[in-house]
């Protein structure tokens, strides 16, 4: 008995957090999910970044120019991530909130005053303002470098096209707590729509395009209607964003981040001088 | 006393006027301007501006909203990226002047492995981010104001505030224009700068001397268009989308006299002393060829002149359609002119076919 209680003590004794690193690190489970193991040299660093599907994003080896901080200031990179944060925080607040007039604004409140450590509303609106910064200094460091230069033309697109989808992002998301601030900015905002040429309402060139007295364009068929499902900002307005924040938008926007980000290795990786 | 006198030059004239008058100089003068003394004395006023001005209760009323305070964020980060963009584009310049090598160049070069080098940046950026919002949303409640009321409209009704800009617009612009054609030309325009721009020079490092030309009509849009237009739509515009300034007290009942006047009404009216012709084609005749002189008689002139080096590196296609986005792009500050000076309404106003320019 005292044999074994010894030979207890010696092994707690040997315990020690990099043993057991080891030992985690050697046995089946982890070796099963992290094949190259601990990137202890140059080998395994660059097996490393191939092997994991999150990390091949990025090539083995980059220019050292490119990835200073003073050059990107990350922009991007943070674009993406808070992009990812919205993504988890939105999924966490569509588990409490119903688009309908009848409990939008209710829902809205009760993250607030009912749920435990309730801040995934904030952080998903702060994130969401702090996203929009976070593009347009992307884009204004992307053109300050010169970076939209042949051949890196197309991705500049693309990246136009992500920047109008984030702005839709944030105004689709605008409306969804339904209270005064948000009916009035989507009305304020859709308002525009009422005088698209020839496809608004009071939009230049509507009058025209009718037969005899029968106008085409009017406010139950122009661009706004299509917009908001309605002549004003109510429950199929509510409805339309909230699809279109939860599942249109944000699943056109990775199809494109996808583009985006395999165009940047295929146009020679990140921008430098030749 | 000296609050009235920073109500009064915020105006939107002043304002505006003033920032494009000063980021042109300092584009002229970049060695003077983007240094590390000159940042050093800028960023020190604006914390002290607003350091100071908190104390005003009108002034903390607006900046303290909470939608607000991200705008309070990017009124530091732009100049301060703007800066910082263009320190180290003199200090390029001046590299390429003196024959050495480029700051980006000294490293081009050389590889390194993503992992660790890159990855751990990242990894750190991502937890000081992470850090930073948790902060931010403990600190700061998203707004949440009364139940949505479709029959009483505050007032002012704003738009979402990356939208301020184009609501700005609206002051000089009809819906049409200001609301769906500018913000449509904004990004057919972006989209078109790699095909419009064919200046090899300046690809992938900082410089302003190789592409001056690009950067200062990039930066007069991206600057004085944008960033200080939602910045004024945001702190400056209150109730009924007049203008308050900074410490001034947000009253709905501030009148503000605008006998703003058609050019027609200008033309035929207190120019040639008879009545508006009633037809509105010949009513706004003046209109029309001011309008389509400005888009039509102006390139060709600029192509024989002033642009010909454009013209002729560009080729045709390129530099029209270049010249229309750039003269796009001028209409708003011409029209801004126009109405401060002239209260200058409508170029074109037909509103019996809503066609107002």
């Amino acid at each position: 008995m005292a044999n074994f209680t010894d030979r207890l003590k010696e092994a707690f004794k040997a315990l020690s957090p990099a043993r057991v690193g080891e030992y985690i690190q050697e046995s089946q489970v982890y070796r099963s999910i992290f094949r190259v193991g601990v990137p202890d040299s140059d080998r395994k660093r660059m097996l490393v970044m191939l092997g994991s599907v999150f990390l091949h994003l990025h090539p083995v080896k980059v220019r050292k120019s490119g990835i200073r901080m003073r050059y990107t200031w990350c922009m991007g990179g943070i674009t993406f991530f808070l992009f990812l944060v919205l993504t988890f925080t939105g999924l966490l607040l569509m588990f409490y909130y119903r688009p309908t007039l009848e409990y939008a604004y209710v829902d809205i409140r009760d993250l607030r005053e009912q749920v435990p450590l309730g801040i995934m509303r904030e952080i998903h609106r702060w994130g969401a303002h702090a996203m929009v910064i976070a593009v347009w200094l992307h884009m204004y460091r992307v053109f300050m470098t010169g970076s939209y230069k042949p051949p890196r033309e197309f991705n500049w697109n693309v990246g136009v096209i992500l920047l109008v989808l984030t702005l839709l992002l944030s105004f689709t998301g605008y409306l969804l707590p339904w209270d005064q601030l948000a009916i009035w900015a989507i009305t304020v905002g859709s308002n525009m729509a009422r005088a698209t040429p020839f496809a608004g309402n009071e939009g230049p060139g509507a009058a025209l395009l009718k037969l005899g007295d029968i106008a085409f364009v009017n406010n139950q068929s122009d661009a706004r209607f299509a917009l908001l499902g309605g002549r004003f900002v109510g429950e199929a307005a509510l409805l339309r964003f909230y699809v279109l924040h939860c599942v249109g938008l944000p699943l056109v926007a990775g199809f494109l981040m996808a583009i985006h980000f395999w165009r940047i290795r295929r146009d020679g990786g990140i921008s430098g001088p030749l | 006393m000296l609050k009235e006198i920073i109500n009064a030059l915020t105006a939107p004239y002043y304002l505006i006027t003033a920032a494009a008058v000063l980021l042109l100089i300092s584009l002229k003068y970049p060695h003077k301007f983007y240094t590390n003394r000159s940042a050093g004395i800028v960023f020190a006023c604006m914390f002290a501006f607003l350091g100071i001005s908190i104390i005003d209760p009108n002034f903390r009323l607006i900046v303290t909203k909470p939608d607000n305070v991200p705008i309070v964020g990017m009124l530091f980060l732009v100049p301060f990226f703007t800066w910082f963009s263009l320190r180290e584009a003199v200090r390029n310049d001046q590299r390429i002047a003196e024959g050495k090598p480029l700051i980006e160049q000294e490293e081009t070069a050389e590889k390194v492995l993503t992992w660790p080098d890159l990855v751990y940046t990242e990894l750190i950026c991502m937890v000081v981010l992470t850090v930073i919002l948790i902060g931010w949303s403990m600190a700061l409640q998203a707004p949440l104001e009364q139940p949505a009321n479709p029959s009483s409209s505050p007032n002012p009704s704003k738009a979402p505030w990356y939208f301020l800009g184009l609501q700005e617009m609206l002051v000089y612009f009809d819906p049409w224009l200001a609301g769906v054609v500018f913000p449509g030309l904004i990004i057919v325009g972006l989209m078109a700068i790699p095909y419009i721009d064919t200046n090899p020079k300046g690809n992938g490092y900082f410089t302003l001397k190789e592409r001056r030309w690009e950067i200062t009509t990039f930066l007069f849009g991206f600057l004085i268009l944008w960033i200080l237009l939602v910045i004024l739509g945001t702190f400056l515009r209150g109730p009924n989308w007049n203008f308050f300034g900074p410490y001034e007290f947000w009253d709905i009942h501030k009148l503000e006299a605008l006998i703003n006047v058609n050019l027609s009404e200008y033309i035929w009216v207190k120019g040639l002393g008879t009545g508006l012709p009633k037809n509105p084609l010949i009513r706004e005749i003046f209109g029309f060829i001011i309008v389509l002189g400005y888009f039509l008689i102006i390139p060709p002139i600029l192509a024989k002149k002033w642009f010909k080096g454009f013209y002729q590196t560009l080729g045709p296609i390129r530099f029209h359609v270049m010249t229309f986005l750039l003269l796009a792009m001028t209409a708003l500050p011409i029209k801004m002119v126009l109405r401060w000076l002239f209260n200058l309404k409508y170029i074109i106003g037909i509103p019996e076919y809503f066609f107002n320019i």
